[in-house]
């Protein structure tokens, strides 16, 4: 099988829903807070009672344009909401207002980068605004309780070009993308909160091919790991289906996070008919020369304008600065850290390795003062600790944020970097381990790093390791 | 007091109000006394509401006697059409689906009435959902003509026609998708108003098609129009399709007489299938526009047989989604014994909408479905911009056209409830004005000779209902002082 799917490609495309920060709901002046008391945050107008009327807010517009300009798509000058048909408890007017062929904003793209140095342009084929539908809770024995509070908040539907081809590439496209948004302001893309859900639509096809497969889509997947897991199984699924002939059904299937399979919901030929029409009760949206200019104002520098930045002043790697910017607080707290030390390289290495590891997902608090970690930063860049030290001391600030170079005299941290003090534990291993001298000798040069490891133990951690293999080559031949 | 207070215009009982010859309790108390002696037979109210009426008027009086200075329809009692939504009154469509739907929230409209002061007596029988030419598909009642009680009073807002014409409301709000205050007023000899599109706004009212419906006054008589429209114009940030209207008295040049008017009389609405009493009728009134100084020439419209299929096609998309959220979830008629969700819905609407909305809901989903939608709904919205060029060319000319407002005088209850086709039929003189948005007003123009009124229909360029109220007003003098003197002449 293994070779069998190396012969395949998946073809991705992702329809990304993001919930816009605006005060108020999309048609109505409900406020949008998330996580309020049921059915306290809606009125006649969002509950879709008779002979009420919708009136567009204009922020939502603002805000949808802003996304369209920060992932470089034409924006149209004149628009218009759609009407969307269908019966759903959540959806009190029985169709939601979205757009469907005239959308405010179309062929745009972002750049990604998968893994090191895998650089990719990913087309984004239209971004549209609608309104979100409410939530239906479940309640055993009581019956189905609707929850009207989210029904009309803003979303923006962001539709990527079937140009993304792995796991990988889909989690690049999706965090760069928050990533975007997250510095425009325009959400806080919380994946726990759905104020970002993602849609995959997939299909395989043998590599070389041009035609695309059959797609299936899944629905509403709230993180990137669901995501990942979701398009590995359903990747192996279709390509075991073609490879038995079996042929690919156009369907939406849906995403078990317990087991990580993916199940059949509902065939192309069950899908509704939505009977797609202007919604009459909404007037046109113009876009002028002018506002337009306006919201291009509000774009702030951009993910990618500090990445070219972060490689050129600072030599960071392109793939660790992608890293570094693709959440607009974390690059913010580098370019504190960065006016504080001489080290901006491993200031940038600490916080792409240990910090992401720390914080927790979507958080982008970190808990260690500039002024610490700008410090913590020096004495490693100054071989007055060694890493593996500054890993440890990094946890410890994480507890407790406090001055690194007095905790590490405090804790005896410092890295020892006299050759002399270090030659008796050299010395000692040498004697000790007789097979690894004579392996080393044979050829086997890599048994030096386990070596230098022996005297590192026995320096409890604080040997500088460059003078441990200086000490331990002179000492063997 | 020699004329019966019921029988009295707006424009004089507001004047003896505030004269206070009379107080508004007593006109609330002639009213609820008519609305009693005739309404068991005419059936024009679903909801009438006594007691709010009599708060409204004591309050009225009250301000009066304090000495506060109050707007012309202060005190003046008037009917609601039942689809415009009044807080804490049922508001039923004259649907099983809302029979007890309570709104809590007023239409735009009732605001602009309570800050005038309008005393509200109860909500009027119409076409369920305003679907309908006859006020019989109302799921509560079948309204009767007060000209001829074997009649029907026209619809959708037979309600309203007939209450202002049996003087059981000084007047009434209506609303018209395709001829809806029109027709009723021609059938029931009172005069109908349809503004311009986004005159007064639609927020509360109970949508038919969305992009045709507007709310208007039928009235005893143009002035009465021009009074109450003036009062219900205006933009609403609640309706975005509401716009400033350019001007907000309409009485102020009614009497400036039709002089050097052009009217357009087109040919294409006096062909066959018209009775020969209401095109006579209709050409009178033409000649006596002549008279009165104006020219009258024939011109063509030829989109306009494309009006009605393309009425049908966009009114009934438009209601097939309006109407959706009427799924027994949220509020009104529920059907019992349902098994799942789907069962719910299927139940509950196939229960609570009647046979006409259903046909109209199954029309308008067929021509929005996919693979139907190019064919018909596109087309449709292509036949509406022709409609439009065709009628700004004649205005370019024109100061107003007139024509007849339906090809028949009011017809037997019953007569055409078999033949939906025949009853679209009837709207094709009316249906194309609201296609283009503009404004027409229905004013009575003679009799048939079994003794029917007969209305004329007078179509405006967009937001000039001024010219058709000074239009209108001039032939309405006229023709009083022809009754005056044909009386005069028989004595």
């Amino acid at each position: 099988m293994a070779s069998t799917i190396n012969n395949y490609e998946m073809v991705i495309g992702l329809e990304v829903h993001v919930e816009l920060k605006t005060a108020t709901k999309i048609f109505c002046s409900c406020p949008t807070t998330f996580g309020a008391e049921p059915n306290t945050q809606c009125c006649p107008v969002c509950m879709g009672m008779p002979g009420t009327l919708p009136v567009l807010n204009e922020q939502v517009v603002n805000y949808a344009v802003i996304a369209g300009l920060a992932t470089n798509c034409q924006i149209a000058h004149f628009s218009k909401e759609d009407r969307k048909n269908y019966f759903y408890p959540d959806l009190p007017k029985a169709y939601q207002i979205s757009q469907y062929d005239l959308p405010l904003c179309q062929n745009g793209y972002i750049d990604i980068e998968a893994g090191n140095d895998t650089k990719k342009h990913i087309g984004i084929t239209r971004i549209h605004i609608e309104e979100d539908a409410g939530k239906l809770v479940h309640s055993d024995g009581k019956g189905t309780f609707i929850d009207c509070n989210r029904c009309g908040v803003p979303l923006i539907e962001i539709v990527s070009e079937p140009d993304i081809r792995s796991a990988e590439e889909a989690g690049a496209y999706l965090r760069k993308l928050r990533a975007i948004i997250l510095y425009t302001g325009i959400s806080d893309c919380k994946m726990n909160e759905g104020s970002m859900r993602c849609d995959v639509n997939l299909s395989v096809r043998k590599k070389g091919e041009k035609a695309f497969g059959t797609r299936t889509e899944m629905k509403n997947l709230n993180s990137f790991q669901f995501i990942t897991k979701a398009i590995e199984y359903e990747f192996q699924r279709q390509v075991e289906a073609v490879e038995s002939g079996e042929a690919i059904v156009q369907e939406t299937r849906r995403f078990d996070q317990n087991t990580g399979k993916t199940y059949s919901m509902r065939r192309k030929e069950d899908a509704n008919d939505y009977r797609y029409f202007p919604d009459p009760d909404l007037a046109p949206i113009r876009i002028s020369a002018e506002m337009l200019q306006g919201l291009k104002a509000r774009i702030p520098v951009l993910p990618d304008q500090r990445k070219r930045e972060y490689v050129e002043r600072f030599g960071l790697t392109s793939y660790a600065s992608e890293q570094i910017t693709s959440q607009k607080e974390i690059a913010d707290y580098f370019e504190a850290v960065v006016r504080k030390t001489d080290y901006p390289a491993l200031a940038a290495s600490l916080i792409q390795t240990e910090v992401m590891r720390l914080l927790p997902q979507d958080a982008v608090d970190i808990p260690i003062s500039t002024d610490n970690f700008a410090r913590l930063a020096q004495l490693a860049g100054e071989d007055r600790i060694n890493s593996s030290t500054c890993k440890k001391v990094l946890n410890m600030l994480w507890e407790k944020d406090q001055d690194p170079v007095e905790l590490v005299q405090k804790e005896g941290l410092g890295q020892i970097n006299d050759k002399e003090a270090l030659r008796e534990y050299a010395v000692q291993v040498v004697t000790e381990q007789p097979k690894l001298v004579s392996d080393f000798k044979k050829g086997k040069t890599a048994v030096l790093q386990a070596m230098v490891g022996q005297v590192m133990k026995k320096t409890s951690g604080k040997g500088n390791p460059v003078i441990i293999q200086e000490l331990l080559t002179e000492l063997i031949q | 007091m020699s004329e019966k207070i019921t029988g009295l215009t707006v424009s004089q009982l507001s004047r003896l109000l505030q004269k206070k010859s009379l107080s508004s309790a007593e006109v609330v108390d002639s009213y609820l006394e008519q609305i009693e002696a005739c309404d068991p037979e005419i059936q024009a109210y679903i909801t009438i509401t006594a007691e709010t009426a009599r708060k409204q008027a004591a309050r009225v009086d009250r301000l009066r006697a304090e000495g506060l200075e109050l707007p012309p329809l202060a005190g003046i009692p008037a009917g609601i059409k039942d689809n415009i939504c009044t807080r804490g009154i049922n508001t039923t469509c004259a649907s099983k689906m809302l029979e007890n739907f309570v709104p809590p929230y007023d239409a735009s409209v009732m605001e602009k009435l309570e800050a005038n002061h309008v005393v509200v007596m109860g909500k009027l029988n119409m076409d369920e959902f305003a679907m309908g030419s006859t006020t019989e598909n109302s799921h509560f009642k079948k309204t009767r003509n007060p000209r001829n009680p074997a009649c029907v009073p026209g619809g959708s807002s037979g309600g309203s026609a007939a209450a202002v014409a049996a003087d059981e409301a000084a007047f009434a709000l209506g609303s018209d998708t395709g001829g809806s205050i029109r027709q009723p007023a021609s059938f029931c000899g009172v005069v109908g108003m349809k503004p311009t599109y986004g005159t007064v706004s639609r927020y509360g009212l109970i949508a038919f098609a969305s992009s045709l419906d507007q709310i208007g006054p039928l009235t005893k008589d143009v002035r009465d129009s021009a009074l109450v429209l003036g009062a219900i114009t205006g933009q609403d940030h609640r309706d975005s399709t509401s716009v400033p209207h350019p001007v907000n008295d309409f009485t102020s040049e009614i009497e400036k007489g039709v002089e050097g008017f052009r009217i357009a009389l087109p040919k294409e609405y006096f062909s066959e299938g018209i009775s020969p009493d209401i095109k006579n009728a209709v050409l009178n009134a033409a000649m006596q526009y002549e008279k009165l100084g104006a020219q009258v020439d024939e011109v063509s419209l030829p989109s306009l047989r494309y009006a009605l299929p393309a009425y049908y096609v966009i009114s009934s998309a438009e209601a097939s989604s309006n109407l959706a959220r009427f799924d027994g979830v949220k509020y009104g008629y529920r059907a019992e014994g349902y098994e799942d969700i789907d069962e719910l819905y299927r139940m509950t609407r196939s229960e609570g909408f009647g046979k006409e909305v259903k046909r109209r809901i199954m029309l308008g989903s067929f021509v929005l479905s996919a693979g139907y939608y190019d064919a018909y709904y596109k087309k449709a919205l292509q036949v509406r911009t022709l409609i439009v060029n065709d009628l700004n060319a004649v205005f370019d000319k024109y100061d107003f056209i007139l024509s007849p407002v339906s090809p028949t005088t009011a017809y037997k209850l019953g007569e055409k409830t078999g033949n939906p086709l025949e009853m679209y039929l009837g709207d094709i003189f009316t249906v194309p004005i609201n296609i283009a948005g503009v404004p027409s007003l229905s004013i009575p123009c003679g009799e048939s000779t079994e003794g029917l009124p007969i209305g004329m229909q007078l179509v405006g360029k967009a937001f000039d209902e001024a010219t058709l109220y000074r239009a209108a007003y001039a032939f309405e003098q006229s023709m009083k002082e022809c009754t005056a003197s044909e009386k005069g002449g028989r004595s």
